[in-house]
């Protein structure tokens, strides 16, 4: 059953994968992923169902929570036809780290979870929706960042190959980052409680979550505009980056 | 049916010159297409063309040479039936228009077909034009990009603000090719906030219109703290503008136009964080570039333009054959009604109406197949054999 869903799921993510190339296949893009994600979410409910305890412990398991949690936000945020562009950044990205969770085993019916208790659960369940949502918040920001500087440098094509509106760009990476840091908040409060419940103290992996967190709070206090905000919504992805390769390496260990 | 002929000259070979002799407005161009009979004049600032159900073509051309005043011999096209269509499509489609794409002319096309009562051939080719007009706009983006400097100005001002309702313009220099600019970002939502120039009058004059207010050149950098777009076109000789006096802004992008010729604006205005600079030859590179892109687009358009062509043909071609259906047809129901009218008294009243219900499905279901093949050899070149031989077999024209 499992596996009937991983293949249409993947199959939804590589054809908008390939179809945001053009913008005369970019409709059918935006059904390749909302038939991949509903894929997807059926595929996660049968692990959920058929799980002992937390479904998306492993590491790829991780993975493929996030992978469906980056393309629910990219549906909310960006599946849009003047966001074409957005998809080409996002779907190559979410097939890959989906092809990925299945090459680690995460994406099959799970076995006994490693995690023990609940707040174990809601502390990994709202890191990974803020990291999901700080990922396509970095993708609105590069594309930020490409657009400006083709404005910049008066770029010829520029309305031939349309971006959405840089102030577009801006508030809807403003947007993404002020949802996702309460999630991540959350997640924080959870592990906190966590730690004090099995007595355990902070770890390299938090204290690199809680910077993350510092960073993204900064964006949302300081409200930076322009070029800074979006070198500063890339500067906190580099975090997540590194905390979810650390994650793969030593929280799951 | 009537054949569908045109009669007209356009950009392609009649200059401007003569164009504007036989230009007409809307109701002159309805009174001269009723002179003519069942036709339609489409009269635009780059096209006169008269298009004529079954009317008298050389009468037609004849009245255009009298507006010219002169001859116009080797001037003016003919087309007939298919081709007179597919030149209608086109026109329709925007693909024989200066720039490939524009859509002002599916509106004048619509206007010139709605002006007068036209008969069925006119009607159909007319309709059918008006829907591969649309069909093409909506298919292929042949008319996304815009075409013109003032266009690109405030589509660029789009790709940086997104929605432009609200925002200020600030217009420097009160001339032609200002207004247009202000005029393009006017229609898209902006509002024209201040105008400075030299002379105080010509700036009171324009800021009236759009309703802004006039400032003074040396206040504009107290202008330019409200503006969100800068467009400015004098006649200066020197920079009316220094980076130095554009105020610093946070989280405000700052728009500027620059369309003077020398500019107005310091190029080191581009370098500003949040400040976005165009002059006239960025302008120019970014509508050729569109135009390129119109043109790719332009081909998709040519091939949906040449299906409904097609399509046109068929229904052309199937008339040919309607007469002889139709005979076909009443021959049938005549018979059906004599052998009914035999056992009329004969049956009771619901027998009468089974057998006029039985009766009736025999006859579709006999000649819908004849129906069908005839329509299909008549979009080939077999319709009238067809039709002929159906007259002989049912004795048709002996009646």
């Amino acid at each position: 059953m499992v596996e009937a869903l991983f293949w249409p799921a993947l199959v939804g993510y590589g054809e908008a994968a390939l179809a945001y190339a053009s913008m005369r296949t970019s409709r059918a893009a935006t059904w390749g992923v909302r038939l991949g994600w509903l894929a997807q979410t059926a595929l996660l409910v049968v692990q959920a169902v058929h799980a002992d305890g937390f479904p998306w412990s492993s590491w790829s398991g991780s993975l493929n929570l996030f992978v469906w949690l980056v393309v629910g936000a990219y549906l909310i945020w960006g599946c849009r036809p003047r966001f074409r562009l957005l998809g080409l950044a996002v779907m190559p990205l979410a097939a890959a780290l989906f092809v990925v969770a299945r090459l680690g085993g995460g994406t099959v019916a799970p076995g006994r979870s490693h995690y023990s208790n609940v707040f174990l659960v809601l502390h990994v369940g709202f890191v990974l929706a803020a990291f999901a949502g700080f990922t396509l918040a970095a993708a609105l920001a590069a594309l930020y960042l490409w657009e400006e500087g083709r404005l910049k440098r008066r770029a010829p094509d520029i309305l031939r190959l349309r971006l959405p509106p840089l102030q577009a760009l801006e508030r809807l990476t403003r947007r993404t980052i002020s949802v996702s840091l309460p999630l991540l908040t959350l997640g924080l409060v959870a592990g906190v409680v966590r730690l004090r419940e099995d007595g355990g103290s902070l770890d390299a992996l938090e204290a690199l979550t809680l910077a993350t967190w510092l960073v993204y709070g900064a964006f949302v206090v300081a409200r930076p505009g322009g070029r800074r905000a979006a070198y500063l919504a890339l500067g906190g992805f580099t975090l997540v980056v590194i905390a979810r390769l650390a994650l793969s390496a030593g929280h799951f260990a | 049916m009537s054949s569908l002929s045109l009669v007209g000259l356009s950009h392609h070979v009649a200059p401007v010159e003569l164009r504007e002799r036989v230009s007409l407005d809307l109701a002159a161009a309805a009174e001269l297409a009723r002179s003519l009979g069942d036709a339609v004049c489409l009269s635009t600032c780059n096209r006169t063309e008269l298009y004529l159900a079954g009317g008298d073509v050389d009468r037609a051309a004849e009245a255009l040479a009298e507006m010219a005043g002169d001859p116009l011999d080797g001037v003016l096209y003919r087309l007939h039936d298919d081709a007179a269509a597919l030149h209608l499509f086109r026109v329709a489609a925007g693909l024989d228009s200066l720039v490939p794409g524009e859509a002002e002319i599916l509106g004048q096309v619509r206007d010139a077909y709605e002006s007068v009562q036209t008969g069925p051939l006119l009607g159909r080719v007319f309709r059918q034009a008006l829907a591969v007009g649309k069909r093409v706009r909506s298919e292929t983006s042949i008319g996304e990009s815009p075409a013109s400097v003032s266009s690109a100005a405030a589509a660029l001002a789009v790709q940086v603000f997104g929605d432009l309702d609200g925002r200020r313009v600030l217009l420097i220099g009160a001339g032609r090719i200002g207004e247009l600019t202000a005029a393009s970002l006017v229609s898209r939502g902006a509002e024209i906030a201040f105008v400075a120039n030299r002379s105080v009058d010509a700036a009171r004059s324009l800021a009236r219109r759009f309703g802004g207010a006039e400032v003074a050149l040396d206040d504009l950098p107290t202008a330019l703290a409200e503006a969100d777009v800068v467009v400015s076109a004098t006649a200066a000789a020197d920079v009316v503008l220094h980076a130095g006096d554009v105020p610093v802004r946070r989280r405000r992008p700052l728009f500027f136009i620059d369309i003077a010729v020398p500019r107005d604006l310091d190029p080191a205005i581009q370098e500003l964080d949040g400040c976005f600079l165009y002059d006239i030859d960025d302008l120019e590179a970014v509508v050729a570039e569109t135009l390129a892109g119109r043109r790719v687009e332009a081909a998709r358009a040519e091939h949906l333009v040449a299906e409904e062509a097609e399509r046109f043909h068929t229904w052309r071609a199937s008339l040919e054959v309607v007469p002889a259906i139709t005979s076909l047809r009443a021959h049938a129901e005549r018979i059906r009604e004599r052998e009914l009218a035999k056992v009329e008294g004969r049956v009771s009243e619901r027998e009468r109406r089974t057998l006029e219900s039985v009766t009736q499905q025999i006859l579709n279901k006999l000649l819908h197949l004849p129906t069908v093949r005839m329509k299909e050899a008549a979009a080939g070149a077999d319709g009238a054999s067809y039709a002929d031989v159906v007259r002989h077999l049912f004795g048709l024209d002996e009646k």
